[in-house]
């Protein structure tokens, strides 16, 4: 194995990519509710919408390892559940089932037709459905298309044919879409172009007259086979189709989407043509036309109707007249404006799923349909159907939402395009800081590890409580009833209702502390105090247990049916409910040798008397398990010495896939003992219930303050709520997707820190919590155990290009840039110049005043760019200053520059570009301009800007100056007076254009846009940059890192992560000579540097990472490299310390990828070597499969996995934990 | 003889099944075009590799996917006048 890397990383993703490619809607569960499948990454997530809660919930979220690619949901006839069909690049076809109650996906058919990989020709790309259900065709770019007949055999499972093929070659596919006939033989509808003539004239006049044509296949059910039935020419424009209802629900037919225009066609009837309106403004172009690029069909009561997207994000409602089958004419309005989407979905209950591209996504709610408004509505009456004709332009005013509303907004990161992580807060952990969105619906966003809580109350108390509970007055009782706070010298009784307040008549002891409040058997209460046993009974009757002379109680435990209390002398007192609802005290108390600091018993489980086991911790660093069998009463079961000793003890049982399987409620849960210690460690050990054993403990650090354990309940499931500098919860990740949920969690909460806590319940707030703070009472709930990052967002106002953190000061910088957009200057002088020639006459709708950007976006025009630089305050969580950028400047690059000529004083330097084209490149020139930081870097002021021949897009602060990658030249520069100074220069160090700048010492590591990256050094005695070292395949770098002095991580553009290293040799020879005469004169090899570059690690992880950094994610954590992706990915790349633990993680993987394959047919090791053989890293995100797999249909599984190690399965488990909670969350 | 008319027909089979698959007569044209039209195809097919364009021209990804599938039509220009 040392032969292929002596290094190797774990993988691990921390945040999957929020990015939805696609998202189709159907009753995947089989009930009447309506769920969303949306695909992210190689995700594939379940989205259920709350109607009555309007909210979108996830339910489960799997990883399929594979690029997915299209979706596309179906219901057999006379069925009522959607089944799921996915082309992904396994070049296979995959039809899933969701299985509600196992919360899994289910793979039903797989059936291989072509090679894997996305390829032109292998289908995949297009996937479409009979809206019958009984035949689907996925089709790739060029040529390939796949039928599949669906149906289902007598045992009415769903079955499967092999492919009918409709291939056509020179033939590209434009969209593909499945038209409504009723129950006739299916067809599909394609949108074509045949290149072959083209190809073959060299005239160039095949290429002119090249059409694009409508076509439709028809797949004949009784013959068996398809044909190419229909195709006539439309719009050369034409980018989409739309399904028009058939059968009894419409006229059947497609809409064929093109540039500025609409059309019904269907062959033989007449077709129709209205025009796409475009905005009116003075800030708009009226020559522009514009697409749909989105759109949704909604069928109600007969009725149907289109809602289809432009490309600015407004959304028409396109309405079909028509009278047995005929069409008679189209109307087409303005609806309302929402984000660009990727895929809309409207539900049933009235709700509209916005996918969105770029940006949160969206979640509105129908306020009406848009029927009876004043907005301008244009029929096809009043056009030619004809596509050759040129058609009049229409236009229309956007406005303000009207049809609908807002009611969540779900956040997504995506595009994430540059990230730091710092700790500015001084929190335990660092957060990471992030720039995402495109264009004006760009943010800046700010993550911090923990889980959102929702403060219901907050009150302040007449003094400092040391403890709080909830109780409830009967078993029967749903809610709670009182709210007991214990004081030093006393206890208050607070009841809930209405109002919560104090009551006196309750029976408890109102003088003294007090140390556990119970409701016991059906309907007494217990409270313990330290010099006694309280119990109060239905009728208010008081029995008190009194405590021994000269003793008070210090700990105590209780549960419905048992207490156990700890005296100050070191016994053990046991007390048992009898069947009159007495509390029977057992005759023997225990003497432990130590003094004791907390017990625990746990509830009693269900359909038995009482719980076997008391835990009692000690201050001699023990714990001590004690039998409570009535034969074996206190007798010591088992010992777990500790570190520390234990401040707080909770046995409970929670879910968990390798327990014991609870048939009653179909879960399987474990009894855990949870420890929490006074040096501020959390361990949780499995306690056996026959034994009382106690194996397979986990540890983990929680904060400098000592652990106090509650048991809680938080979205339906038991949780551990942990209190030590900070809150945490420990739970079972709900998307975990087996039986009993998967991984076992532990998360702060986003709260003040608590002295105590408990379950709260009431009928506002079945599922809360109450916790001490201080002088404060405080009530909050959990919303979400899904998302175990919080997000906190500030607006920016062009799409992000980079951003930098102040050396020293808890700011940031981030330059912003859109392409062929109107920069503010131009948009204010176009508004103003309307309203001279206008006036205004009080109008305060466009075009005199401009809708907001967030909403409706810039107004666009080609070949301009918006620009700005902003200041951003992280901690008061504002922009603090906005600079635009004029004269069609756009910002490319950031550095902050100490320059030693100005006595070490810090600037601001931004690289821009003039004039710049994309593609292919071009720019009028580059800038690079200074700034002063004023005000503790509170402002910046701008001083100059220099010329340089090419926009700089690589910065970097070199040796007191400043180091710029200006095209593929490197070039040094100094601070003076007028503008920059260039003071040393190496021409065409990389082979293409600088596009990332590292340094570390005097070495320089330079990132090629497509050329890896090349090792320079800089010898300041000749004042030359040398390149010693380069690579040998091409890699288009993103990011990149150094590692170490001779190791750089980085990503590119098709999504790899590797770390190349420099021979060690060459690395020392580098730095040997000041003059670097040698390195100068030494042969280059094969026309590069002298040296290559050695690949020590390389992993697909299909999202383009963005940024890379070497960093320390939880405190006393390992250093490991974390990674953004553009999709909104986070991870993490773990460096192994021992040969062991890689030997057992390789060996586990293999197993994984035998038992566990991937969901829809990809060879998982193929994936990870997409583009490159994956070399040196370990797949976590596989290895984190063991937790969930298994379950119903897949027994034996993770013994079998586990076999394969040669260890236990709980063995297994806690080591993939390890290798989580060491470094990430 | 018979070896190298199954060595013909496999390779027939195989530049019918894949398109692009070369033969001993390919041009530098049609290897270029070729290359270009996997490569936009390439473009469209990862979606990360989309949004990564879209985000940086600005322009919907729908749009962007037209505009690749469109210029798959002739990547390489015009073919050449044919000599003979």
């Amino acid at each position: 194995m040392a032969s292929t890397s002596n290094m190797f990383l774990y993988s691990l993703s921390i945040l999957p990519p929020s990015a939805i490619s696609q998202a189709v809607l159907g009753a995947f569960s089989g009930k009447k509710q309506q769920e969303i499948v949306v695909a992210q990454g190689s995700r594939l997530t379940l989205l259920r919408p709350d109607a009555s809660q309007a909210k979108v919930q996830t339910v489960l979220s799997h990883d399929v390892f594979g690029i997915i690619r299209s979706l596309a949901s179906f219901r057999l006839a006379g069925s009522s559940k959607d089944y799921i069909i996915v082309g992904s690049d396994s070049g296979r076809i995959t039809i899933l089932e969701y299985n509600p109650t196992l919360n899994k996906f289910n793979r039903v058919h797989l059936e291989t037709f072509g090679k894997s990989g996305v390829r032109r020709v292998i289908p995949g790309q297009y996937l479409a459905c009979d809206p019958k259900g009984r035949a689907c065709l996925i089709a790739s770019v060029e040529k390939n298309k796949l039928v599949y007949v669906l149906n289902r055999n007598a045992q009415a499972e769903l079955t499967i044919s092999s492919p009918l093929e409709a291939h056509k070659s020179h033939c590209l596919v434009f969209a593909l879409v499945a038209l409504d006939v009723g129950y006739e033989n299916p067809i599909f509808a394609c949108l074509e172009v045949d290149y072959g003539e083209a190809d073959q004239d060299p005239t160039g006049k095949a290429y002119e007259e090249i059409e694009k044509m409508l076509v439709y296949y028809e797949l004949d059910l009784g013959l068996n086979h398809v044909v190419r039935k229909w195709a006539e020419p439309v719009d050369r424009t034409a980018n989409c189709l739309f399904q028009v209802p058939g059968g009894t629900d419409g006229p059947s037919g497609v809409l064929v989407c093109a540039e500025d225009s609409i059309y019904y066609r269907h062959s033989g009837r007449p077709s129709h043509r209205v025009p796409i309106p475009r905005r009116k403004g003075a800030t708009e172009d009226p020559n522009r036309r514009r697409v749909i690029v989105s759109g949704v069909m909604h069928k109600m009561r007969g009725a149907f109707f289109f809602l289809l997207q432009t490309e600015e994000g407004d959304l028409f409602k396109v309405t079909l007249e028509h009278e047995e089958g005929q069409v008679e004419r189209i109307r087409i309005k303005y609806f309302d404006t929402v984000p660009i989407a990727t895929s809309l979905c409207i539900l049933k209950s009235g709700f509209l799923f916005v996918a969105a591209e770029t940006g949160n996504h969206h979640f509105y709610q129908f306020e009406k349909l848009g029927d009876d408004d004043e907005e301008v509505e244009f029929t096809s009456d009043m056009y030619d159907p004809d596509h050759m004709e040129m058609l009049a332009p229409a236009y229309f005013h956007p406005r303000p939402a009207e049809n609908i509303a807002l009611v969540e907004s779900i956040d997504s990161l995506n595009p994430l395009i540059d990230a730091k992580i710092a700790n500015l807060t001084d929190d335990d952990a660092p957060q990471i800081y992030t720039v995402c969105g495109s264009s004006a619906r760009s943010t800046f966003r700010i993550l911090k590890h923990g889980l959102e809580t929702t403060e219901i109350v907050s009150s302040e108390l007449p003094g400092v409580p040391s403890a709080v509970w909830t109780t409830k007055l009967t078993a029967e009782d749903d809610y709670d009833a009182y709210i007991v706070l214990s004081f030093t010298n006393g206890t208050l009784v607070l009841s809930i209702g209405e109002t919560v307040e104090e009551v006196s008549d309750t029976g408890f002891l109102s003088s003294a502390p007090t140390l556990a409040v119970q409701q016991l058997g059906e309907d007494g209460l217990i409270q313990v105090h330290p010099k006694g046993i309280r119990h109060i009974r239905a009728d208010r009757r008081v029995s008190e247990w009194p405590a021994p002379q000269h003793r008070s109680i210090v700990a105590a435990t209780t549960n419905s049916r048992q207490v156990a209390v700890a005296l100050s002398s070191g016994e053990i007192v046991y007390f048992e409910m009898d069947s009159d609802g007495q509390l029977a005290e057992f005759e023997e108390k225990k003497e432990m040798s130590g003094t004791v600091t907390c017990l625990s018993l746990g509830e009693v489980p269900e359909g038995r008397i009482r719980s076997s086991f008391l835990a009692v911790g000690c201050d001699d660093s023990t714990v001590r398990i004690f039998s409570l069998d009535p034969d074996s009463t206190l007798e010591s079961k088992s010992v777990q010495a500790l570190t520390s000793p234990p401040s707080s003890l909770c046995i409970m049982s929670m879910q968990d896939s390798t327990g014991s399987l609870d048939p009653a409620a179909a879960t399987r849960s474990t009894l855990y003992l949870h420890i929490g210690l006074y040096s501020g460690v959390y361990l949780r050990t499995v306690l056996d219930t026959v034994t009382g054993e106690l194996t397979d403990t986990r540890t983990r650090f929680l904060g400098p303050k000592p652990v106090k354990l509650f048991k809680v309940v938080a979205q339906g499931q038991t949780a551990v709520l942990a209190l030590s500098s900070r809150p945490w919860l420990g739970y079972s990740n709900p998307l975990g997707g087996t039986q009993g949920g998967g991984q076992y969690m532990l998360t702060p909460l986003s709260y003040p820190a608590l002295e105590f806590g408990w379950t709260f319940s009431s009928e506002q707030c079945p599922e809360g919590m109450v916790g001490v703070q201080g002088q404060n009472l405080r009530i909050f709930t959990i919303e979400k155990l899904t998302e175990n990052l919080q997000q906190e967002s500030i607006p920016l106002a062009y799409t992000p290009r980079k951003m930098l953190k102040h050396p020293d000061l808890p700011l940031f910088y981030t330059i912003e840039a859109d392409a062929d957009t109107l920069s503010a200057e131009t948009r204010a002088s176009l508004i103003s110049k309307a309203v001279e020639t206008n006036g205004t006459n009080g109008d305060t709708t466009p075009p005199h005043n401009e809708l907001p950007p967030e909403e409706f976006g810039y107004p666009r025009a080609k070949g301009h760019w918006a620009s700005c630089i902003h200041v951003i305050d992280p901690l008061a969580k504002f922009p603090l200053q906005k600079i635009e950028l004029g004269e069609n400047e756009a910002a490319f690059s950031i550095a902050a520059v100490s320059f030693s000529s100005q006595d070490d004083e810090v600037f601001l330097v931004v690289g821009t570009g003039k004039d710049v084209v994309l593609s292919p490149r071009s720019s009028s020139g580059g800038f690079i301009h200074i700034y002063r930081f004023l005000e503790n870097g509170r402002r910046i002021e701008f001083i100059h800007k220099t010329a340089v021949e090419e926009p700089p897009l690589a910065l970097l602060a070199f040796q007191g100056r400043l180091l710029a990658g200006i095209g593929n030249d490197l070039k040094i520069f100094d601070l003076g007076m007028k503008q920059l100074l260039r003071k040393a220069q190496g021409t065409s160090i990389a082979p293409n254009v600088i596009v990332g700048l590292q340094t570390q010492g005097s070495r320089i590591i330079v990132s090629d846009v497509q050329e890896s990256v090349i090792y320079v050094v800089y010898k300041y005695a000749d004042n030359r940059l040398i390149p010693f070292c380069d690579d040998m395949v091409a890699r288009f770098t993103t990011c990149t890192t150094m590692v170490d002095y001779e190791t750089v991580a980085g990503g590119d553009k098709f999504g790899n992560l590797w770390l190349v290293r420099c021979p060690a040799k060459a690395s020392a020879e580098a730095d040997e000579d000041p003059a670097g005469g040698h390195l100068l004169h030494e042969r280059s090899y094969l026309q590069g540097t002298p040296n290559r570059l050695e690949l020590q690690a390389h992993f697909f992880p299909q999202d383009i990472p963005t940024s890379i950094t070497k960093t320390q994610l939880v405190p006393g954590g390992k250093e490991a490299l974390v990674w953004t992706g553009l999709q909104g990915t986070i991870g993490v790349l773990v460096p192994f310390v021992s040969r062991e633990d890689v030997d057992f993680f390789q060996t586990l993987e293999a197993a994984l990828r035998n038992e566990e394959p991937p969901l829809a047919g990809r060879e998982h090791l193929i994936y990870r070597s997409y583009y490159v053989p994956v070399k040196g890293v370990i797949d976590g995100d596989l290895c984190e499969r063991f937790a969930v797999m298994g379950g119903k249909g897949g027994e034996g599984k993770r013994e079998r996995v586990a076999g394969e190690v040669d260890r236990g399965v709980r063995e297994v488990e806690r080591k993939i934990a390890d290798m989580r909670s060491r470094v990430a969350y | 003889m018979a070896d190298k008319l199954r060595a013909t027909q496999q390779l027939e089979q195989l530049q019918a099944r894949y398109v692009g698959t070369g033969h001993a007569d390919t041009t530098k044209f049609e290897w270029v075009s070729n290359i270009h039209r996997d490569t936009y195809s390439s473009y469209v097919g990862h979606p990360p590799l989309l949004e990564y364009f879209a985000v940086a021209t600005g322009e919907p990804m729908a749009k962007l996917r037209v505009k690749f599938i469109e210029k798959m039509i002739q990547p390489a220009g015009k073919p050449p006048e044919k000599e003979d």
